[in-house]
């Protein structure tokens, strides 16, 4: 066992580029849940088109990067939209149920075969992310103590991480708004808010659609990082990661999602090198392969997570005092 | 508990104490307004007219449909039939929010208090016309901040009369029954209503304090707001009432004045009880 080698591969996923795009949907879905108490369990989807966007538009159609970044924002406002003018008068199951189907009928209808010529099916599309490299001003990597990137790597971090950093202070700026106030009422209690001359439509609305446009931008990063999207890694799950992140941090947190986004990388690629480190060297049973790894790691990480709400609820940025409020 | 009678009292002394009478000077005009829940007609309301200026007092017995009604006429609750105007425009299928916007603010029996907001997060939330309020000017805090400031300071103003300042910087959800009722009515206060809609809202609220709130309605009448108010302590609503009506099974069965309503057979058979006729006695 290597523990420094264990560190250093959880420290590299913790600062990753993985890490960027999951606290981009994390702060997106920060604006749904966090502040409107909007359930979306379909942030998964805003993910896809977010990806899809950018690969249809640069590898189907030889457009540009811009453009499909363009496109991306642009399906992920109109997904907002479809999810939200039937759903959003109506209780608040009806959006969770809403959007946890439409991110797995997306991911169906792209994987599909008739879809093949625009969505490249189950195999995907790569090469799209040519123009993006180019555009790579390091001419090296880096070496930090026992981090290392290079420079294609390098220069992933630093977008993800600049546009974190964007979202962030969007984050900060709007939840100190009279806006924010108002998205914060809703959650409370919409009628309340009504009573008070508030167009609670209009508001869930643009919750809906800014937290999904920066969830898109997640998924840009996401693509770009990788060089090709396939439609079976926007499984619901990512949905519940992405919920666990959120809570991990602290709901309705500015900084919340992007530290539950750390804390969630270092945790899992730890969790799996130590286990990894553990087989190799023989202190595991020998009916623990491969597959038994994956499911132990989340096992144990699921523990952790658990102990973390027991004793930390609150998550990392939250404030206990108003967890502990009996609001209904 | 009032020496003289207001201007609006006298100006109704000479209306008669009929179920939907006219009013000299109506601000809510309402016709043919009905509700069902299933078989149940919880709002049967032929006509009614509020006197613009007037405190009204709405009485009824539990289920009369006092809540219902507050709820179709405020745009929280889609009535089967029925029309009405405020201040003159048709206020029919508004929504809620627009209703507020245009005047007429309502409180709930049941308080709604924004529980992890502070209450003075709860007040100024409720100031109307807020530049902050839209997306892109909320990025830009100089375009929002002097009116905040503003805002705040009208908050503090009101918190200071409803006996709440101490309270500015908790949770909302910390407050006590009677203080949710407080918040509630000074938060209504802050979208500077031409007409407040106070379901119950001394229940819960200790005497002295109750004193005090209706020395605020009546000022608030006196500066010119329209008042309607469902209350079940007969003293608070033969106290301050310029015109009392009374509901009792989704109908209105008599309006007058609030003398007029003590004396009325029909209202005391269906709601104050014989004994409080004889002795005066408080109900509740
Ligand atoms: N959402 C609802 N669904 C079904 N029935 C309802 C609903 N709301 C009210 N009712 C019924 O309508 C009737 C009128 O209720 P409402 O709340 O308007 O009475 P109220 O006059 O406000 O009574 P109280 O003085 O007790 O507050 C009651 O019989 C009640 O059971
Ligand atoms: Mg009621």
């Amino acid at each position: 066992m290597d523990p420094a080698a264990i560190l250093a591969n959880a420290l590299r996923a913790a600062l990753g580029p993985s890490a960027a795009a999951y606290a981009l949907l994390a702060i997106g879905l920060n604006f749904h849940f966090g502040y409107t108490g909007l359930l979306n369990f379909g942030q998964v989807g805003f993910m896809l088109l977010g990806a899809y966007g950018v690969a249809i538009t640069v590898t189907v159609f030889g457009g540009s990067l811009w453009l499909g970044l363009l496109v991306s924002l642009l399906l992920a406002v109109a997904l907002a939209l479809l999810l939200g003018a039937p759903t959003l008068r109506l209780r608040a199951d009806y959006l969770a149920i809403t959007t946890i189907a439409a991110a797995e009928i997306l991911r169906f209808t792209f994987r599909a075969s008739p879809s093949r010529d625009l969505t490249g099916g189950v195999f995907g599309l790569s090469g799209f992310a040519a123009e993006f490299n180019a555009l790579n001003p390091y001419t090296s990597g880096i070496q930090i103590g026992f981090l290392a990137y290079n420079e294609r790597q390098l220069w992933v971090l630093t977008v993800g991480w600049t546009l974190v950093a964007l979202a962030v202070l969007l984050t900060y700026l709007l939840a100190r708004s009279p806006w924010g106030r108002a998205l914060k009422a809703i959650r409370e209690d919409e009628d309340a808010a009504r009573s008070l001359g508030k167009n609670v439509f209009g508001y869930k609305m643009q919750s809906l659609v800014l937290g999904g446009v920066i969830g898109a931008l997640g998924g840009v990063v996401f693509a770009l990082n990788l060089q090709s999207v396939h439609p079976d890694t926007f499984l619901p799950l990512l949905t519940f990661y992405f919920y666990t992140i959120l809570i991990l941090g602290g709901a309705a947190t500015v900084l919340g999602p992007v530290a539950g986004s750390i804390v969630f990388w270092f945790l899992m690629a730890g969790m799996d090198a130590t286990l990894r480190q553990a087989g190799a060297a023989g202190y595991m049973p020998d009916w623990f392969g491969a597959d038994a790894l994956g499911a132990v790691r989340f096992l144990v990480v699921g523990i952790g997570l658990m102990l973390l709400m027991i004793f930390r609820p609150q998550g990392m940025f939250g404030d206990r005092r108003e967890l502990a409020l009996n609001v209904r | 508990m009032s020496a003289e009678p207001s201007a609006v009292a006298r100006s109704l002394a000479d209306v008669a104490p009929e179920p939907g009478v006219s009013k000299p000077d109506p601000i809510l005009v309402a016709a043919e307004v009905t509700k069902t829940f299933g078989g149940l007609r919880a709002v049967d309301v032929d006509a009614l007219e509020v006197q613009r200026g007037a405190i009204t007092g709405l009485i009824g017995p539990n289920g009369a449909g006092k809540t219902t009604f507050f709820n179709v006429l405020t745009g929280f609750d889609r009535p089967d039939t029925g029309r009405w105007t405020f201040d003159g425009k048709p206020m029919s299928g508004m929504p809620a929010h627009r209703v507020a916007r245009s005047g007429m603010v309502r409180t709930f029996q049941l308080t709604k208090a924004l529980g992890r907001m502070t209450v003075l997060d709860n007040m100024k939330l409720a100031a109307v016309g807020q530049r902050g309020e839209h997306f892109l000017p909320a990025l830009l805090p100089p375009l929002w901040r002097a009116q905040e400031t503003a805002i705040e300071a009208r908050a503090e103003g009101l918190l200071e009369y409803f006996n709440m300042i101490h309270m500015r910087d908790e949770f909302a959800a910390t407050l006590s029954g009677g203080q949710r009722k407080l918040l509630e009515m000074a938060r209504a206060l802050m979208v500077e209503p031409t007409m407040v809609m106070l379901d119950e809202p001394m229940a819960g609220v200790n005497p002295a304090l109750t004193q005090s709130l209706l020395g605020h309605v009546t000022g608030l009448r006196d500066e010119g707001m329209t008042v309607l108010f469902v209350e079940h302590d007969m003293d608070v609503v033969m106290g301050i009432s310029d015109w009392v009506v009374c509901m009792a099974q989704g109908q209105i069965i008599a309006e007058g004045t609030p003398e007029a309503i003590a004396r009325n057979p029909e209202v005391i058979d269906a709601y104050l009880g014989r004994s409080r006729h004889r002795e005066g006695e408080e109900q509740s």
